[in-house]
């Protein structure tokens, strides 16, 4: 038996599920926008094996292509499957009635997903929520698609990344341990086997966390541009302050 | 010809035909403001660059923006992401919603403690708390147009308010809409109140409100009348002309100001939740409801006390008269003094408590109810309605003790920091030199 891949608060009570999402603690995404490598990984993976389902049409691959440095030809060879021109936006050929017949639910488009869930002290929370979700996937055989996630209970979306990562197995708990005999139960956990999947938990850890990382590139484009501006300006803010101040020390100087 | 003198024969043919330099004399250059402003007297000139702020931005905005339910979210989006520094100008218009009411907020409470709305500037109360009115109307209608989750269950759940008036509800409900529910209808009119009705309203309001100030002139935080002291050419000894000394005084306000706004908008445009709701970045779906829906943050008082009562239409009657008995506020107070510094133990201790409940119930309004919650938001309620009542009782029947008001305003508590700054220094400098000759025999 090897460590537990991800031990959540236990607020999975029936009639709390769906305040759930509040209260649990959520993995570290150790979110770096700076990290151009992780990022465009995080575009091959999102590509790969998110796209097929969620677009992310408020992101056009030129941008892409600028923002992560990677070159245009390359964009055009792996990350556009259809032909469509590199100013195009990233939308993608599912439409939301197939995705309703397959699925129970239109697949949503990712572009702002990270931002969906950001809010309050946590400054990465919504990556952070992004990350755990990946990583919350656990067999349930009661569900239509065979899996269930500790972080958005009854989630419409099938563990995609199943072959990589493998399928953990639930936890149980008795829900009502003054009940001798009551055979209702909840889940406080999910373990790992090592080996299950293609790959080890750590890698799977770092292809997860390429792709929130890419999410928040995309939720933000700008997001670094908009943090180096800020310096320049309070730094003449400051400036100006002082002149601005001495200036008023000296205008104020006969008034008693 | 010198540049001075062709400027004043401009001046001249100008003021032949538009009293220009009347004006900039009566409110600027020969308008008298008490000497002793402090820091709670930035904020009405602020509140003025931040609607100017709202104004400029918000007319970029709307040069990309398209008011139509299929298309106003990725059009934000768009401004966001392809419109050359529309980021920049979006999140100014953002956080510039959420500093109005900052701004607002702070300098009504300066009235509320200097005494400021009393006789004679009822009027300026008054018209200021109808620009409040229209301010919460503007931000109300523009909070639809993102067209996010909350914009559209937020102005669903506020419309719905007026379908618990009697008889006319449903009527005045659909009418307001234009349609059963928020639909493309509604976004369409909440755009046209929100970029022309509603500002045009508030610079008009503004106008009169500095109209109605400079008749009367300002009030300050020894809340005397400096009128009353004049030299021989009728000029108040304790006055300064506004253009220069406040004009100078107020750009370091304001530049102190910017720098807390600039960092805002730089590295917390959603200030944690607060400024940009989560749920907004969602797109509204009418076919879902979001499990928890909550005004933005500067609504969230009176949507508290709404919350808390059981009934419907009295919700709805206690919210409106949440804002209505703050009109009333200059006859409800028939106190001796105006300001805070003269009056009694109990007026101090009242406008404390009014302020910790009116911020205990912002906090409440934000998050979901529960029963216990709702007792203490019904608490409030009484303390934030209990504020006027006591106000009313304490000074109609006298039973204010207040404390003699100086004949000549005073520094108050700029002068008792600065002593303290020095003393401090002092202190300093003592411990500098003790450090020293310490150090001096090894």
């Amino acid at each position: 038996m090897r460590k537990l891949a991800c031990l959540l608060a236990m607020v999975l009570l029936p009639g709390l599920a769906g305040a759930a999402d509040v209260t649990l603690g959520l993995m570290d995404a150790e979110v770096d926008l700076g990290d151009k490598a992780s990022l465009q990984r995080g575009a091959k993976y999102f590509v790969n094996y998110c796209w097929g389902c969620h677009s992310l049409k408020y992101l056009r691959y030129q941008r892409l292509s600028r923002d992560l440095d990677i070159p245009d030809e390359l964009v055009e060879k792996y990350l556009i499957w259809d032909g469509s021109k590199i100013s195009a936006p990233m939308t993608n050929a599912m439409r939301a009635k197939q995705a309703k017949d397959w699925f129970g639910t239109a697949a949503p488009d990712l572009t702002l997903v990270t931002r969906r869930h950001d809010g309050g002290l946590n400054l990465s929370r919504g990556a952070d929520w992004v990350y755990t979700f990946l990583n919350s996937f656990y067999r349930d055989d009661e569900s239509p698609t065979g899996v269930n996630n500790l972080l958005l209970p009854n989630a419409a979306m099938p563990h995609v990344l199943w072959r990589l990562q493998g399928t953990a197995e639930p936890i149980y708990k008795p829900a009502d341990p003054h009940t001798p005999g009551s055979s209702q139960r909840e889940v406080v956990g999910i373990r790992l086997v090592e080996g299950v999947g293609a790959l080890s938990e750590a890698e799977y850890h770092r292809m997860t966390r390429d792709i929130v990382n890419f999410l928040v590139y995309a939720s933000e484009p700008f997001k670094s541009t908009r943090k180096a501006l800020g310096v320049p300006v309070l730094f003449f803010l400051i400036v100006f302050l002082a002149i601005i101040y001495l200036l008023k020390r000296e205008y104020w100087k006969d008034v008693h | 010809m010198s540049e001075a003198t062709k400027n004043r024969g401009l001046l001249a043919w100008i003021d032949a035909r538009f009293p220009f330099s009347k004006l900039w004399i009566e409110h600027a250059a020969g308008y008298y403001a008490p000497k002793n402003f402090n820091f709670w007297y930035y904020f009405g000139s602020l509140a003025i660059f931040v609607l100017v702020l709202q104004l400029v931005t918000g007319i970029w905005l709307t040069m990309y923006y398209k008011p139509d339910a299929e298309l106003a979210f990725a059009s934000i989006q768009y401004i966001m992401r392809d419109v050359h520094w529309g980021w920049l100008i979006r999140y100014l218009h953002s956080t510039g919603a959420s500093a109005f009411f900052i701004v607002i907020y702070l300098h009504m409470f300066r009235g509320l403690l200097y005494g400021s709305y009393r006789k004679p500037r009822e009027l300026i109360w008054l018209i200021g708390m109808v620009i409040y009115a229209v301010l919460m109307a503007e931000a109300f209608f523009g909070y639809l147009l993102p067209w996010g989750q909350m914009s559209y269950w937020g102005a669903q759940v506020i419309t719905s308010l007026f379908g618990a008036v009697p008889w006319v509800g449903d009527t005045l409900m659909i009418w307001i809409r234009g349609d059963y529910t928020i639909s493309d209808v509604t976004l369409n009119r909440f755009f046209a109140l929100h970029v022309a009705a509603m500002p045009l309203l508030l610079i008009a309001l503004v106008v009169l409100h500095i109209t109605a100030l400079h008749e009367v002139g300002s009030n300050n935080p020894d809340g005397i009348e400096i009128k009353r002291h004049k030299n021989a050419n009728g000029i108040p000894l304790d006055g300064v002309p506004f253009h220069p000394y406040y004009t100078i005084k107020d750009t370091v306000g304001l530049t102190v100001f910017l720098m807390v706004f600039a960092f805002v908008v730089f590295y917390a445009p959603g200030m944690l939740g607060l400024f940009l709701e989560p749920e907004n970045f969602e797109p509204a779906n009418p076919l879902s409801t979001p499990e928890h829906i909550a005004p933005v943050w500067y609504f969230t008082p009176f949507y508290s006390i709404l919350r808390c009562i059981p009934d419907k239409l009295w919700g709805v009657v206690a919210l409106a008269s949440s804002i209505f008995v703050l009109f009333l506020l200059p006859w409800l107070d028939r106190g001796k003094v105006r300001s805070v510094r003269y009056r009694g133990l109990g007026f101090k201790i009242a406008l404390a408590l009014f302020v910790i409940a009116l911020l205990v119930l912002g906090h409440l309004g934000g998050n979901p109810p529960s029963p216990g919650r709702n007792l203490v938001a019904r608490i409030c309620a009484v303390i934030y309605f209990g504020y006027f009542v006591f106000l009313w009782v304490y000074t109609f029947f006298g039973l204010e003790k207040t404390k003699p008001e100086p004949d000549r305003v005073t520094d108050g508590s700029a002068k008792w920091m600065q002593k303290l700054m020095r003393r401090l220094m002092q202190k300093w400098k003592q411990w500098r030199r003790l450090e020293e000759t310490q150090r001096e025999p090894m």
